[in-house]
């Protein structure tokens, strides 16, 4: 192992650096401004760093870790998002009363830089520890305020129901490598080929409850509403989008690798458990009466859609979930940066009324919101529509007709609960809703993300070519 | 690249009213009105250009085409065209973009500039529905008209507008889902046979598809649209959607987008589907008939008036249907006629409930009687419109509705019996309106104004476009005639195969004109 090898991995050593650099800025010198701008400054540099890799050819780091432009893309999606989450949570955690508030963003760096580490791994190995990095670091960003009782829960909830997913990821490795003597991915995948089953098959069955539980999927979708109602909201937008996201980009290209299309066994549960999702989130979110427990219900239900894509083969599947996830991630953490920018220093805006008439008091945050709700029930013009419409024609070229079908219907339905909230906002009776979002603090840093990530929403929405052309580019294993 | 103007421009003026509200409440509807006026004065360039062409002889169907590149990966084009037929609806959107801006000068009062904004971005969508040849383009502006008009229901409507405002959009959504699948459907099949990937229109049309296939895409575009028409099983959206909206909503509701419905079908049901449409068209037109049977009696049994406005639409709009499933020269230009005049009369009505409802405060019929003594202008024009709804000749939804009759008469005479039924029962509801609403003891110590000049503006115009129509058809024919003729040739294989004498009926029809004249 030289230097030329190290040269691949620049952003996530960068992102580990700032890591260190923010402890000891820390230990030094407590100041929140400080260790917000060191934060931001690392993931500028990260990102710069992604430009300069040489994206010709795929490099592998040790069998670890592969560094190739599909791996680069999603660090570059992912360290955006942390980001953006890194300018939200600036006002969110000044308008908190908590006293420590320099710590939370080495978690937020190291939970980047887990998310980082599961999409380039190549390996069991790197991908256990990308994934333990990613959540062990999001248990303490779940709880992070401390004298909150919905936190609390939410962290240890999050952090049990992990714990027991996590063995069963474990134990679903050991099998497969009892059956094959490997562990790294790429050599996993001719077994396949080769029609020996033996332990494979049930190695990858508790591999698969492993990560329906990182992306809950129905029925292992428990925990979401709890933790995304009781998490900070910049870090419940970081849990929807990246965290969620590292693992779906990394199940993409090896599922497809193993040929999940040819197996039915694995297409049948796969179809299954895209089915549940759909239904079940966009069913349960029509009895919730709080925001974000609503956002984390529909999410469920996005996660079945992208299955829709993920099932269906071919380039057109690739490009259709790679573009729906970064449509996904603008729409997420737009809505939930609008939450953020809503919230102020007693609480974060909860129940759907206290949303009442927002679109009056609050007009920009108000038309943001709801242009992030009319994404993701996908509207035309804004990037959920493209994200959509790209999924129902993968669905369709590979002949998925029931899983289509599920995903109109259950989309329809899903129409209710994005309308109520819409219609909450442009309610003109005003009720008792308290005014929230006065408050300026930190608005600056809040909004700029908020105007970005809206250009973007709908950039992506009416100009979709520009990211479509990037992305059929990083298509890993043209077909 | 005129075609771009024409969507941009209303969407352009519609920003500039929302920005302008802070300084005036008469800006934003002013520059509403110069935005269609514009629209209106590009729409009669475009016809004359067109009328005296450079080469006389070669008549050709399409004044004007635009094609944009968009997303090419997909082979998604920006790409517009106009024919006559579309040209007769954008001009109908410009007319009664006027006319719904103009009727809501003094019942608006509260966010006025969003208020025009949405106004303007939903008639921009309509345009675009309109001219769009290219399937997603036409999907996009399908949601575009979507959205500004459920917040159009959902803020400025009445009481119960919150209910109203998501059962529409959720109807309407639906129905668009599932015409998205048969574009894509469509999109795939035409693909794997040519090679081509591509949603432009011209290009998809003439796939040859096997059979069952072919029945269930254009079971998905029927969806989209007989929810938008409304066809009656999927018309329950429509009362509430049309009595809860602010007046300018109802027109716009009423007077175009059930019209996108009527075009899309023309548009693309006949002629993508050639070897289809024949299953569909006796249950579709079996539902035409049921619509305006059903339509008129619902209609009878309201009280509150523009719920009464709102099930006229769907009988009238059921002759509509009936018109295009017959597919036969007559039937469809009685269709397009009948859509342009429902649109003005029926818009007029709304019109008239709204100033009504402005002036005595309820819509319930009810609580009025003896309006003609207190505002008889007001109560001649409702007569002379509640006339034009009940298909008096010599008024434009006469002449719509006698060649729907003629042309499904000649075809499917079955067919034509019930539905010439609807007519006398649209005068039973038609002077209902008049009698209970302008007739009878009146309560004296109302004092109401008359008509204002605005209102007394908008109204001539329309009486006079109604007028103009009913005794003067031919011209709007001629516009819409080469574009029916493109649309029957492409879907008309088959159907003039089955129908053996199409041939022998056109030449009784012409007899039959000549003797009408």
């Amino acid at each position: 192992m030289n230097g030329q090898e190290l040269l691949p991995l620049l952003p996530l050593l960068i992102v580990s650096v700032f890591v260190v650099l923010n402890l000891i800025v820390i230990s030094l010198y407590r100041n929140h401004q400080t260790t917000a701008l060191l934060t931001g400054l690392g993931l500028v540099l990260a990102l710069i760093s992604t430009l300069f890799i040489d994206k010709s050819t795929p490099q592998y780091v040790m069998p670890l870790i592969i560094v190739d432009r599909y791996s680069i893309f999603f660090v570059g999606l992912i360290l955006l998002a942390a980001l953006m989450v890194t300018l939200l949570s600036y006002r969110y955690l000044e308008l908190q009363k908590e006293s420590r508030k320099e710590e939370y963003y080495v978690f937020l760096l190291l939970t980047t830089l887990g998310s980082s580490v599961v999409v380039s791994s190549n390996h069991f190995v790197s991908f256990f520890l990308g994934l333990e990095i990613l959540s062990v670091s999001l248990y303490a960003l779940i709880a992070y305020k401390a004298e909150d009782s919905l936190g609390l829960e939410a962290g240890i909830k999050y952090l049990i129901l992990a714990a027991t997913s996590d063995a069963f990821l474990l134990f679903g490795i050991a099998l497969i490598y009892a059956d094959t003597g490997q562990l790294e991915f790429a050599r996993i995948a001719p077994m396949f080929d080769s029609g020996h089953i033996g332990f494979l098959l049930p190695g990858l069955g508790l591999l698969i409850v492993g990560l329906g539980f990182k992306l809950s999927l129905v029925p292992f979708h428990m925990w979401t509403p709890d933790v995304y109602q009781g998490a900070p909201a910049p870090i419940t937008a970081f849990l929807a989008s990246a965290s969620k996201g590292a693992v779906f980009a990394l199940m993409l290209r090896y599922f497809t690798k193993i040929g999940i299309h040819t197996n039915n066994s694995l297409l049948t549960v796969f179809a299954v458990i895209a089915v549940a999702s759909m239904f079940g989130g966009n069913l349960l979110a029509l009895l919730q009466n709080y925001v974000k427990r609503i956002l984390a219900y529909s999410s469920i239900a996005h996660f079945g859609y992208l299955l829709t894509a993920f099932l269906a083969s071919g380039n057109l599947a690739f490009s259709a979930v790679t573009y729906y996830l970064a449509a996904y991630f603008v729409t997420i953490l737009g809505a939930f940066g609008a939450i953020t920018a809503l919230s102020g220093s007693k609480a974060e805006p909860d129940l759907i009324d206290s949303y009442r008439g927002m679109f009056w008091k609050q007009p920009l945050l108000g038309g943001v919101f709801s242009a992030t709700l009319l994404s993701l029930a996908g509207i035309p013009l804004t990037a959920g529509f493209v994200g959509k419409f790209y999924v129902m024609a993968a669905g369709i070229n590979s002949h998925l007709w029931i899983l289509v079908v599920s995903l109109v219907a259950s989309s329809v339905i899903g129409l209710f609960y994005y309308l109520r909230i819409i219609s909450v906002m442009f309610s003109k009776d005003l009720g008792n809703s308290e005014a929230t979002g006065s408050d300026m603090t930190g608005m600056a840093a809040a909004g700029f993300a908020l105007v970005l990530l809206t250009i973007a929403l709908v950039w992506l929405g009416i100009y979709p070519s520009s990211l479509i052309a990037l992305i059929q580019k990083i298509v890993p294993n043209p077909a | 690249m005129t075609l771009i103007w024409l969507i941009i421009i209303p969407l352009l003026a519609g920003i500039a009213a929302w920005t302008s509200a802070r300084y005036s409440d008469l800006w934003p509807r002013w520059i509403s009105l110069a935005a269609l006026g514009l629209e209106i004065a590009i729409l009669a360039v475009l016809w004359l250009g067109h009328s005296n062409p450079i080469a006389p002889g070669e008549y050709s169907t399409w004044l004007a085409t635009t094609n944009l590149k968009w997303v090419p990966q997909l082979g998604i084009g920006f790409s517009l065209a106009m024919d006559g037929l579309s040209l007769l609806m954008v001009a109908l959107t410009a007319f009664l973009g006027i006319a719904a801006v103009l009727c809501s000068w003094t019942e608006i009062r509260t966010s006025i500039g969003f208020f025009h904004f949405n106004l303007m971005a939903c008639l921009a969508g309509i345009v675009g529905v309109f001219l769009a040849t290219d399937l997603i383009l036409f999907y996009v502006f399908w949601e575009v008209m979507l959205v500004p008009m459920y917040f159009l229901i959902g803020i400025w409507g009445h009481e119960n507008r919150i209910y109203a405002s998501v059962k529409f959009f959720i109807f309407t959504q639906a129905g668009g889902l599932l015409m998205l699948m048969a574009i894509l459907g469509l999109y795939f099949s035409h693909g794997q046979i040519t090679g081509v990937y591509t949603f432009n229109y011209f290009e998809l049309l003439g796939t040859s598809l096997p059979e069952w296939p072919s029945l269930l895409m254009m079971l998905g575009f029927f969806a989209a649209f007989s929810v938008k028409l409304p066809a009656v099983p999927f018309h329950v959206w429509l009362p509430d959607a049309h009595t809860e909206a602010p007046t300018a909503g109802s027109v716009i509701l009423a007077g175009l987008l059930l019209k996108t419905g009527a075009y899309g079908l023309i548009r693309f049901v006949l002629p993508l589907f050639p070897m289809v449409t024949h299953f569909l068209a006796t249950p579709a037109m079996i539902m035409g008939v049921v619509g305006i049977i059903y339509g008129a009696m619902m209609a009878f049994a309201q009280t509150d008036l523009k719920r009464l406005v709102a099930y006229s639409s769907v009988s009238h709009l059921g002759f509509v249907l009936l018109g295009i499933f017959a597919s036969n020269e007559l039937a469809l230009q009685g269709a397009v006629m009948q859509m342009i005049c429902h649109g003005i009369s029926t818009g007029a009505l709304f019109i008239l409930v709204g100033m009504i409802q402005e002036r005595t405060g309820t819509r319930d019929l009810n609580f009025m009687g003896g309006l003609w003594t207190s505002i008889p202008r007001i109560g001649a024009i409702g007569l002379f419109f509640a006339l034009a709804s009940l298909g008096l000749p010599g008024l434009g939804n006469f002449v719509g509705e006698f060649l729907v009759l003629l042309g499904v008469y000649q075809a499917y005479p079955l067919m034509a019996l019930p539905a010439a039924l609807g007519i006398v029962m649209a005068v039973i509801y038609s002077l209902r309106i008049v009698n209970r609403a302008f007739y009878g003891p009146s309560d004296e110590n109302r004092i109401i104004h008359d008509l204002w000049p605005r209102e007394a503006m908008v109204m001539s115009s329309m009486i006079f476009m109604i007028l103009w129509l009913g005794l003067f058809p031919q011209a709007a024919l001629n516009i819409a005639k080469p574009s029916l003729k493109f649309i029957r040739e492409k879907s008309g294989i088959r159907l003039t195969e089955k129908h053996y004498s199409l041939a022998s009926f056109k030449t009784l029809a012409n007899l039959k004109r000549s003797k009408n004249r």
